[in-house]
This record gives C-alpha cells, structure tokens and sequence, in this order.
C-alpha cells in the first residue's frame, strides 16, 4: 500500500514536472537556448492564478488570465530578450536567462511581498476517495488538467496545419521556410504554447500548496533543466517520460535516500548516472 | 581600513576564484556550472585540516588536490558528455555537492564550519598572500595561453572533433584544463575559509556558481585582463549596492541580462568595439 502510495504521488508531482518541462523542451528543440527564465514564468501564473481567484471567485477565469497572460509574456520575452542574441554562442543566452530569471524573482519579491500570498478562500481542498486512499480535489484535477494538456498539444502538433509547420520548422527550419512557413510565427507560438503550461502548472501548485511565493520556481528552474536533459534535449516524448519518471524516483528516493541526500540532489544523481549510460539522455532528441 | 583590507582579500580571492574557471571555460570552451562545487570541496577540506593542527600551507595544498582531484572525475564525464548536455551535468554537481554536505553531521550539516583557526599572518599578511596569489595564477594564465597546450585549448573550444582528426589528444587536454582549473578553485576556497573563518553550505550554493560564471562571461570570454576587471568590480558590487538595499539582486540580474544581451562578448568584446586599434584592444583581445 505504502508503495501505491509513494508511486501515485510521484506521478502527481511528475505530471507537474511535466507540464513545465515541455514548455522549456519546445523551446531547446526550436531555438537551441536553454530557458531559466521560464520558471520565472511558472511562478507568475501562481501569483496570476491567486490575485485575479481572491478579487473576483472565478476559479474559471483565473486559469484563464494565469494560462493567456503568462503565455503573451513568454512571447514578450521572446522578442525582447533572445531574438537578437541567437546567433551568439550558447552560453550567452543561458547567462543572460539566469540574470532575468533573478531579477523576475527579485521583482515579484518587491512588488507581492517575501512571504507569499495565500488563496483566501482556497478551491478544491475536498477530499475524495480512490481505491482504500484519499486523494485531494486539486490533486484529481492536476493529473486531469495534465494529461487534457498534453494530450492537446499532441493532437495540435499531429493533427493541425500548425502543428505541422512548427514541426517542420524544428526539422530544417531553411527547408521550411522555403516552403513558404514564417519562422518567426512559429517561434512566437513555441514560446506561447511552453509559457502557458508554465503558467497554468504554476497555478496548479499555487493551490496545492495554497501558497505563491517569489522562490517557488527556484527548484523546479534547475530541475526542469535536468528532466529536458535526461529525456534527450528537446524530444517531448523524452521529457514527458523523464518528468514523471523522476518525479517517482523523488518519492521513493526521499523515503530511503533521505539521510545521506536531500530530495534535489537526488534528482541530479540520477541525471548524472543515467547520463554517464546514455550520454545523449533516455530518447534520441532534435 | 580594515574594512578596505578585508574588502581586497575577497576581491583577490574571487578573481582567484574566476581565473580559475576561466582556464576551463575560457581557454578549453568547457561550460561549467558547478565550478563553485570546487570551491566548496576546497574550503571544507582547509578549514577541517587546520582545525584538526595541520600546517595553514599543508590544509590549503590538500584543498587543492582533492579538489583537483574531483575536478579530473567531472573531466571525465567531459570525455562522456557534451556542450548543452556537459553544462546541466556541471550544474548537477553543484546540486549534488551541496546535497551531500548538508547531510554529512561531521562537515557541521546545515550550520557549517564555524571558528576556523587564524592562519597568523595578520590581516595585512593574509592580503599580500592573496594578492600574491592572484599574480602567480594571471600569469600562469598567460603563460598556458602561450604555450602549446594554450593552442590546443584554442583548438578543442573551436571545434573538439577537427582538433581530435589533427591528431591532437583532446580528451587529455580536457582533463588537464579540469584538473588544473578545479585545483586552483580549491587554492581559491581555501583562502575564503582562512578569510571569513566561517563557512557553510549556502556560501557554495548554485547562485555563487552563476556569480563565478558571469564574472567570465562578462569580463569577455577567455581574456584574461577583462575577467580580473569584471570580477573586481563584480565582487564589490554588492557591497556599494548596499545603499540600495532591497534591490541589490534585482539590479545584479539585471545587469547580467543587459551585458548578455548588449554586448556578448562582455567588456573586452566592449573594449574591442570602442577602441578598435589601440593597446587596450590587442591587451583585451579575446584567444579565439
């Protein structure tokens, strides 16, 4: 039972994984750039779930601003921080990703507060029954919210003219603009798409833990990284595999790791053993 | 003055610090985001040999072994893994690193190494040593840059597999530029331990990686002059912010994103643009 247990919560914690690590892993596969600032993002959909929830009771419509507005931002940041530095070798743009990503932090810290906000009136904390366990509300809706997600950015990336160009573009991205694709437009909806996971996975979280706080993206910015490495560097097939299984590894690890590691060094165990095996990561990425 | 005194040891030893790393991202194009895992691993080596009586000359060249030591295991995961790849695994270590400190009872856990014996060569002793240091390791710096293996590096940055079809023996220049890089991080932790005589997980966490990481990317990649600047004036920084307080890393972050963004090629790619001609640019120009 004990085992069930530690292994749903893992999953529930990967899913969460997973949401913000294929917003970065479409990112790595079109551009090359790895994007630190996109927990920034992450921690903004908290703070755009729990400020527009506590004004107006919309459970609704703060998923909305929290998935739309933090999508328009990524693209924002896109245009203004990394389009004119993609030529540049690439450590420059990491640099340049961490220095937004502390000052987004620092921002957020200035302007919400250090100690975080909490959702008033918190939604979804009822619990409901599976099995013989007891699984929260929000915790049903996570691992919903996760796979309607993903299973839509499957389907717009097999079934849509869209998908189909940005597909093309990740491929050869010359071929494709000599069939008459805008690689530009296909980059401003990568960023759309990757930030607005971030943005509703930071929500998600903001009500798991009934808190929004300036560091929440801290750990899950280095550990996104590790989960787009582990699963291949931009295939999203890879990511969506490493995300959940790390997120089970975490769960198991803590309980019989726990006194020689902390639970964020294991996951970077994990990552270098499973890299000195394999070192192009668990799929064959772009 | 003794503030200022103490404020030129640390500068000496953060420049210390990035030539160090400089030697590994610079000159071999080697990313690395843990460097100060070394550091780390150098400074808990010092301090407990010095608490336990060892000689202050015997702890600090012990720090540098076994961090050199460890330094050529992470060269060897270089051999494995590459580029976009080599970089996250660097940041692991880092992680890791401080995941196993924080656990270990006998390295103090959380609270750390406290009361580090004086190392008796009184404050201004302590800074020319320092400062000493700094001169050996700038010039041995350019002395690697001249010298065949500084050509080799120049090769394996620009591109590893026609340096390896040349004939050269690039898995062991990498893990010469390892070992020799993550030693001098020891030397550089070493002497922050005997400076502050206090040290604890968090003064070798990520962001302090970041901090070393910027000091070379900023000072311009593989220049030597610009990265002592850049780490001079990055290393006080925080100290003349302290009038803004509140805002102190919001303006640091932000500074890395604008010179990333503005001017990649850091202050001597800056110097370069400005001053095409002169001295200062054949003084800053970049190896590549």
């Amino acid at each position: 039972m004990l085992y069930l247990e530690l292994f749903l919560q893992g999953l529930l914690q990967g899913s969460i994984y997973a949401l913000i690590a294929v917003g970065l892993t479409l990112v790595y596969g079109l551009l090359r750039i790895l994007h630190v600032a996109h927990a920034g993002l992450y921690t903004l959909g908290g703070y755009f779930g729990v400020l527009v929830f506590n004004s107006t009771g919309s459970l609704m419509l703060s998923g909305i601003v929290a998935m739309f507005g933090v999508g328009i931002l990524g693209v924002i940041i896109y245009r203004l921080c990394y389009e004119a530095i993609l030529d540049q070798p690439p450590y420059v743009p990491l640099i340049a990703s961490i220095g937004l990503f502390i000052a987004m932090e620092e921002l957020y810290r200035i302007l919400f507060g250090s100690y975080g906000i909490s959702y008033t009136n918190p939604p979804l904390q009822q619990m409901l029954p599976l099995g013989g366990m007891y699984l929260r509300e929000g915790e049903w809706v996570t691992i919903l919210v996760s796979i309607i997600l993903i299973g839509s950015l499957a389907w717009l990336s097999i079934r849509t003219r869209l998908g189909l160009a940005w597909r093309a573009t990740v491929t050869d991205p010359q071929m494709a603009e000599s069939f008459g694709i805008d690689p530009i437009r296909v980059r401003y909806f990568n960023f759309f798409i990757g930030s607005a996971l971030a943005g509703t996975a930071g929500m998600i979280v903001g009500i798991l833990n009934n808190l929004v706080e300036p560091t929440m993206g801290s750990v899950p910015s280095y550990k996104a990284l590790a989960i787009i490495v582990l699963g291949g560097l931009g295939s999203v097939r890879g990511t969506l595999v490493a995300a959940l299984m790390l997120g089970v590894v975490e769960s198991f690890g803590t309980i019989y790791l726990g006194n020689v590691l902390n639970r964020d060094a294991i996951a970077f165990v994990f990552l270098i053993l499973v890299l000195m095996v394999r070192p192009q990561g668990m799929f064959r990425g772009v | 003055m003794g503030y200022e005194i103490s404020l030129l040891t640390f500068m000496g030893i953060s420049i210390i610090g990035s030539l160090s790393l400089n030697l590994i991202t610079g000159f071999c194009g080697q990313v690395s985001l843990g460097h100060v895992a070394f550091v780390g691993i150098g400074a808990y080596t010092a301090s407990i040999l010095t608490k336990a009586d060892t000689p202050f000359f015997v702890a600090l060249l012990a720090g540098m072994l076994l961090a050199g030591s460890f330094g050529v295991m992470v060269g060897l995961a270089s051999l494995r893994v590459r580029h976009d790849f080599l970089a996250i695994t660097t940041m692991g270590v880092n992680f890791v690193f401080l995941g196993v400190v924080r656990q270990q009872e006998w390295l103090g856990g959380e609270l750390g190494v406290s009361s580090i014996p004086d190392p008796g060569l009184g404050k201004l002793g302590f800074l020319a040593l320092v400062l000493g240091c700094v001169i050996l390791v700038a010039l041995l710096s350019l002395q690697i840059r001249r010298s065949w293996m500084g050509y080799v590096f120049v090769a394996v940055s620009g591109d590893e597999d026609t340096a390896r079809m040349l004939g050269l023996d690039v898995s062991r220049y990498k893990l010469i530029a390892f070992a020799l890089g993550t030693a001098l991080a020891g030397l550089s932790g070493g002497l922050y331990a005997h400076h502050v005589r206090f040290i604890f997980p968090d003064s070798f966490a990520f962001v302090e990686s970041i901090t070393l990481l910027a000091m070379v990317v900023i000072g311009g990649n593989g220049s030597i002059l610009g990265v002592i600047v850049a780490s001079a004036l990055l290393s006080v920084l925080p100290q003349w912010f302290q009038f803004i307080g509140d805002y102190k890393l919001l303006l640091y972050g932000s500074l890395l994103f604008v010179v990333m963004r503005f001017s990649p090629g850091g202050l001597a790619g800056l110097a370069k643009n400005i001053f095409p001609k002169s001295k200062i640019y054949f003084a800053l120009k970049e190896n590549q």
